[in-house]
């Protein structure tokens, strides 16, 4: 069934590769492919309540318009869009994403559908409980709210459930994460001397990652917030609490630009016309990325008090090494599309250029979403910048960074390979195709609108996360350009962005409803690599001995700064009940 | 394995851009001597500076500006829900040509501390005092900026610091002790004038 005729594919100049899976995914595997349908729909929804947040506070904080909410009530918004777009979205696709490169990649069915579903519904419910919290800062009929951003520092204290939900947010990943693994070793018993396929092979190292990073967080969570949002603990360390954050709050970018990699080493070049260029150097990227995402934490804190200048400088170091994967990655992926170009007919130095699918939206999507991420890894080299970070340190420039990184790296090549991927998990032709090919040409130009002008603002000394960054005492000068043209972009790249988000919902709502069967317009097959992984050494595979360098790396890394931490003033001090207070007043605890 | 004579090239670029990045941010710190926020305020607890009992702390004295030598001041400010003690209803004044330590801490949430148009910056977490040291060589008016979110009114947390022209600021303030209400010159406070140039953190 479904078979995709030549021209029918976005792959028509390559039709000499040998399809192995002669059906749709969702034929091979239905209970694989309904778990990522439900995923990725959460994830959506999520995607739609994030935006709308947002594309009120570019209009607000940029004064264009201020009548949907008051200014107080902003930074409900704020927090609502974070949570929504870098937690729940993000976590979402992405366990979705996983389960879908993990059973096609070892090819085999679900091992346990109730398993999958116990840590669906758990990330579900904590995703719930969270939202609810955070909405209660706008509706006065929920008893409850969290104004605290996504960040959550202490001992700005938001209602348990908060926390609660957040908890079980990571909790189900873990769950994720251990639902690849089981079908890993499943897998391996029957294949005991194989390489483990490049997209296995991604998806354990990331998630391999993920359990070390997420420890952070948990911790900081279980063993303190919760205790404390529940008044069973009189107080908490902010700056301890807010280091465990970042234990976790780096990493986690990685947790979101790794799927993003795994789309761009291998469905990007075939997306293309070609295939990639090499799979052991995609295997190295990825060990690098294990070992080295974590001890980097400290970069978030390189201008808070009582973290020592060396440890700040260590994670300096770490940081700067940590561009070494993704600067092979950007050579990698532009060979690979350039090698695409190339087997489509393009020819010449950059002609070649003018023979890629920019009419294929899955293509343009990641094409562009590559692009960005180049201009959002050169701020982010700023940032990592110890000294010069001084001057940029939570200003505009920030979220102008990361609007290019998580906010397209990740989110446009969520959305693109959506396009390609949706009609795999459900059977049903990509609906509403040409108002998809434009989506990602608007979010291009609404990004560039929006992301230059934040960080020429920053630069200006504009704060981020503010209502209104306009003060009786203070005037900023723009370096570039003037604040008042800085603020229309910042507000017509937040419109565009806006639209080209309701572009792509409404071709996924559309295919959704349409129906089953007929030509489904995308090729599922991933040809092999042009270096395969047959002669790299067989030591990349070996997961347990990364593993181990990674722990070792963070326990240098932050094994003698949170021993500081903690032998200056205990466990929980100096420190600070929270504020505003929820639940202390009724329970009768020590506090 | 095999790796393309390109591939090979581009690593080594991009090994001497990581070496060369790593060591500009050394020089920073060791030749030009940028140096970072550290432990090095102490810590005091949030409760101490709340109840105002600034004797019971050798980390924090009572929020304003101490001369402590030949163009040597110290100023100690208090940022908490949603002022600067000093900084929002009085400004920060110090003369130019001085030499600066600010000492910042917070009785409640988390907040920031950042000298618009320069590179002081600073978070200023509860339990730790934060450290920065700035020189000022020109007579100028700088806007302070909470650019940490704080609660429901972070964006009017604001404030300023008034660089006072040096012959002005001595006339009336050569006491030791220059608390932020025996400040002088009122009409330096009249203007708001932008910075552009950084103010550059710990060149002492």
């Amino acid at each position: 069934m479904a078979h995709a005729t030549r021209d029918e594919t976005e792959t028509g100049t390559a039709a000499s590769f040998v399809s192995e899976d002669s059906e749709t995914f969702v034929a091979r595997f239905p209970d694989a492919a309904r778990a990522v349908r439900v995923l990725f729909g959460i994830a959506f929804v999520a995607l739609a309540g994030g935006g709308l947040f947002g594309v009120i506070q570019s209009l607000h904080r940029t004064g264009i318009y201020r009548g949907f909410m008051s200014s107080a009530d902003y930074y409900t918004a704020l927090t609502g869009h974070g949570v929504l777009m870098a937690l729940v979205f993000t976590t979402f696709f992405i366990t979705g994403f996983f389960k879908w490169a993990v059973t096609r990649s070892l090819g085999q069915r679900t091992v346990s559908t109730r398993f999958t579903w116990a840590w669906v519904a758990t990330m579900t419910i904590g995703t719930l409980l969270a939202t609810v919290a955070i909405l209660g800062g706008l509706f006065d009929f929920i008893p409850a709210s969290a104004d605290v951003l996504y960040t959550f520092y202490a001992p700005m204290g938001a209602h348990p459930t908060f926390y609660i939900g957040a908890a079980l947010l990571i909790v189900g990943s873990w769950g994720a994460g251990l639902d690849y693994f089981r079908e890993f070793w499943n897998w391996r018993g029957d294949h005991p001397d194989e390489r483990i396929p490049l997209q296995t092979f991604m998806t354990l190292t990331t998630m391999l990652m993920w359990y070390i990073a997420t420890l952070g967080v948990a911790v900081e969570v279980v063993v303190f917030l919760i205790p404390w949002s529940l008044g069973l603990l009189a107080q908490v360390d902010p700056l301890l609490t807010r280091t465990l954050f970042w234990y976790f709050g780096h990493p986690v970018v990685y947790f979101w630009l790794l799927p993003a990699y795994v789309v761009w080493y291998t469905i990007l070049p075939k997306l293309a016309g070609g295939r990639l260029f090499s799979d052991p150097l995609a295997r190295i990227v990825f060990v690098l990325f294990l070992i080295l995402s974590t001890p980097v934490g400290f970069h978030h804190q390189y201008v808070d008090p009582g973290v020592p200048e060396g440890f700040k400088f260590i994670a300096m170091t770490n940081t700067m090494f940590l561009l070494l994967p993704s600067l092979l990655t950007a050579f990698t992926v532009v060979a690979s599309i350039e090698h695409g170009a190339r087997q489509r007919g393009g020819e010449g130095r950059l002609g070649w250029l003018g023979a890629l699918p920019w009419d294929n939206p899955a293509f343009v999507g990641c094409a562009l979403a590559g692009l960005m991420f180049a201009a959002g890894g050169f701020s982010g080299m700023i940032n990592a910048g110890m000294n010069i970070n001084y001057l940029v340190h939570n200003t505009l420039w920030i979220p102008g960074h990361f609007h290019l990184t998580v906010g397209t790296a990740f989110a446009l090549t969520a959305m693109a390979v959506s396009y390609w991927l949706v009609p795999q998990l459900t059977g049903k032709r990509l609906q509403l195709h040409g108002l998809a090919v434009v989506q990602p040409y608007l979010w291009f130009v609404g990004m560039t609108l929006m992301s230059n002008a934040m960080h020429r603002a920053g630069l200006a000394s504009v704060p981020r996360r503010t209502a209104e960054p306009q003060y009786d005492q203070v005037a900023f000068e723009g370096v570039v350009g003037g604040i008042a043209e800085m603020r229309w972009q910042i507000a017509i790249g937040g419109v565009l962005l806006f639209v080209s988000l309701v572009a792509f919902l409404a071709v996924m709502l559309a295919t959704w409803l349409g129906e089953r069967g007929g030509q489904l317009r995308v090729n599922s097959d991933i040809p092999p690599a042009l270096s395969g992984p047959e002669h790299s050494p067989v030591v990349l595979d070996n997961l347990r001995l990364w593993t181990l360098i990674a722990v070792v790396l963070v326990v240098l890394a932050y094994g003698l700064p949170l021993f500081d931490m903690v032998s200056s003033g205990g466990l929980f001090g100096p420190g600070s009940g929270p504020i505003p207070v929820w639940l202390s007043a009724w329970l009768p605890l020590p506090g | 394995m095999e790796i393309h004579i390109f591939e090979k090239l581009w690593l080594g670029a991009a090994l001497l851009l990581i070496v060369g990045f790593v060591a500009t941010v050394a020089y920073g710190a060791v030749g030009a001597g940028v140096q970072m926020v550290d432990d090095s305020g102490g810590i005091v607890e949030p409760e101490t500076i709340a109840n105002g009992d600034y004797d019971a702390t050798d980390q924090f004295r009572e929020p304003g500006v101490y001369r402590t030598g030949e163009d040597q001041y110290e100023v100690y400010v208090v940022a908490q829900q949603f002022l600067f003690n000093p900084g929002t209803s009085e400004p920060i004044r110090v003369p130019a040509g001085s030499t600066v330590t600010l000492y910042v801490t917070s009785p409640d949430v988390i907040h920031g501390l950042k000298l618009v148009g320069t590179n002081v910056n600073t978070m200023v977490i509860p339990g730790q005092v934060a450290e920065a040291t700035v020189r000022f060589d020109e007579a100028k008016t700088y806007g302070i900026i909470c650019h940490e979110y704080c609660g429901s009114a972070h964006h009017t947390m604001a404030g300023q610091l008034v660089v006072v022209p040096e012959d002005q600021y001595n006339a009336s303030a050569s006491t030791m002790n220059v608390g932020p209400d025996a400040a002088p010159n009122a009409n330096a406070a009249a203007s708001v004038a932008p910075a552009a140039a950084t103010a550059g953190t710990g060149d002492t």
